[in-house]
């Protein structure tokens, strides 16, 4: 059997001045003689640690440890792509007299996150793009899967405003047009029923959509539908779901004095404290991994650094939609439902196949009847 | 009589679970998303599994590489502007009998269903302790 240290070696990745080592994982079963790395949920249990140490609204930030990087980047791929929410798809301009175009001013409020009560847009419905093979017309919005959103400015002149004055503040009304200038229009009772007290609204009411000058006017009424970031980055609900690994730094030699102040400035703050003269490594987490260290002379050999191949630190931002340590349960949850529809295919294909040799057999049988 | 009223409630609960079918995709449903590829042999396949990419296609290949009984496991995205990808898998000859290329294909997707089931709860519970949401 390896000896503990050695084994904590295993899930080190080396980073050197030119080079990383031991890069790939080896946890699968016949890769270490006499050890059983077969798959086993309760082990699993056991060895998986997860800690937090933010979980705001708009930000959460986890440790993930001993989890497979395969599975890590599946949860972060999914958060960004996969997880739905509503944004705006088609915008009909009934007037634009801005000096923004109408396909620029479109993408601009596609972007904006559209926010509501989240009970209901979770289980509002998908809508079907294309046309309806039945009547060859394309699919129409319902109450069920479309947000009717109506965007309405007129910038004036205020009357008697200073001569000389340059602020636009005071010689225009409406100059600006925010996010927050997007009105809903539930399409009936029964969608402004569903909604309840919190109606759909722009997530960040503070994004500047157009500028206006006396004279222009925009008058834009425009449809938000639930989609999913792999079609168009406005609906991932995410600003940004990454991970990194945990740092390792190992100091293999005693280093005192000035030579520790200098060690202490390769790294990032907060990462070596001196101790009683003595550099010490107190929170690797901290580190960027500049690899600074490795270009000095003095500390060569000295010096170690590497990352926890299987500790990750994530940090999921959320737009606004949804909060952001629920996006990824919900992650989880998708890759639970993949499983769940490929194993369902895999049986229907499996039936059929028997299904296949069946009729392939049953007639030879009837005609040794 | 019984049965009869039973076999009619039996007929209409499929009805309803029929009109409730999610509307999207619906055609897709239809459609098998997997298949295996010509070249199929004992204790080795490869299968085409449709609308998926390396979110499913990674994380199922170390499952399935996790199982002692299976020699190797690979996928592969032919090609980036098609939305599909092979995955292949050997069984080691001795086990051959017991286990056929689909059934750790199978195995693997349980085994991935399990772990987010762990992940799920161990992130609630760590969410809970941690507390305060600002």
């Amino acid at each position: 059997m390896p000896s503990a240290k050695s084994s904590n070696r295993r899930n080190i990745v080396g980073v050197n001045a030119e080079t990383v080592t031991n890069v790939t994982s080896n946890d699968f079963p016949g890769h270490w003689p006499g050890e059983d790395h077969s798959w086993n949920v309760s082990k699993f249990r056991e060895t998986l640690r997860i800690q937090f140490f933010r979980n705001d609204r708009f930000h959460a930030e986890f440790d993930i440890v001993h989890v497979d990087a395969s599975i890590a980047n599946a949860f972060r791929r999914i958060m960004m792509a996969e997880v739905h929410s509503f944004a705006i798809e088609q915008c009909y301009f009934l007037n634009n007299t801005s000096v923004i175009q109408d396909e620029v001013l479109a993408h601009r409020l596609g972007l904006v996150p559209i926010v509501g009560n989240h009970r209901t847009m979770r289980n509002m419905k998908w809508h079907r793009r294309g046309n309806d093979p039945k009547t060859g017309q394309p699919y129409q919005p319902t109450v069920y899967d479309t947000l009717i959103l109506h965007l309405q400015a007129t910038c004036e002149r205020i009357p008697n405003a200073p001569k000389g004055e340059t602020d636009p503040d005071k010689l225009y009304r409406n100059h600006t047009v925010y996010a927050r200038d997007l009105e809903w229009r539930p399409a009936n009772e029964a969608q402004k029923e569903m909604f309840g007290s919190e109606p759909v609204r722009a997530g960040n009411p503070d994004i500047v959509i157009a500028k206006l000058r006396p004279g222009q006017e925009l008058i834009v009424t425009s449809h938000a539908v639930k989609g999913l970031g792999k079609d168009h980055a406005k609906f991932s609900p995410v600003a940004t779901a990454m991970y990194r690994l945990l740092p390792q730094i190992t100091i293999k030699e005693t280093i005192t004095g000035k030579a520790a102040e200098r060690l202490q400035k390769c790294f990032s703050k907060g990462v070596i404290e001196i101790v009683d003269g003595e550099a010490k490594v107190v929170n690797p987490r901290n580190d960027m991994v500049s690899r600074e260290v490795l270009r000095h002379e003095e500390f060569k050999g000295k010096v170690e650094l590497g990352r926890v191949r299987d500790h990750f630190i994530f940090s999921v931002e959320s737009a606004g939609q949804w909060d952001s340590d629920e996006i990824f349960l919900e992650a989880v949850g998708i890759l639970q439902a993949k499983c769940e529809r490929l194993k369902r295919h895999t049986q229907r294909m499996l039936q059929l196949e028997a299904e296949k040799a069946d009729r392939e057999t049953k007639p030879e049988a009837m005609e040794e009847d | 009589m019984a049965d009869s009223a039973n076999a009619r409630q039996d007929v209409d609960m499929v009805d309803s679970h029929q009109e409730r079918k999610p509307q999207i995709n619906c055609q897709k449903y239809e459609e098998i998303l997997i298949k295996v590829l010509p070249g199929e042999g004992p204790g080795c396949a490869s299968f085409e599994i449709k609308d998926e990419d390396h979110t499913l296609g990674n994380a199922l290949r170390y499952m399935i590489m996790k199982n002692p009984m299976v020699e190797l496991c690979g996928y592969s995205i032919p090609h980036p502007s098609e939305n599909h990808l092979n995955m292949r898998i050997q069984i080691y000859p001795e086990y051959e009998n017991e286990c056929r290329p689909v059934d750790a294909l199978m195995k693997g997707l349980d085994d991935l269903y399990d772990l987010c089931e762990v992940v799920q709860e161990k992130f609630t519970e760590a969410r809970d302790k941690f507390g305060n949401k600002m």
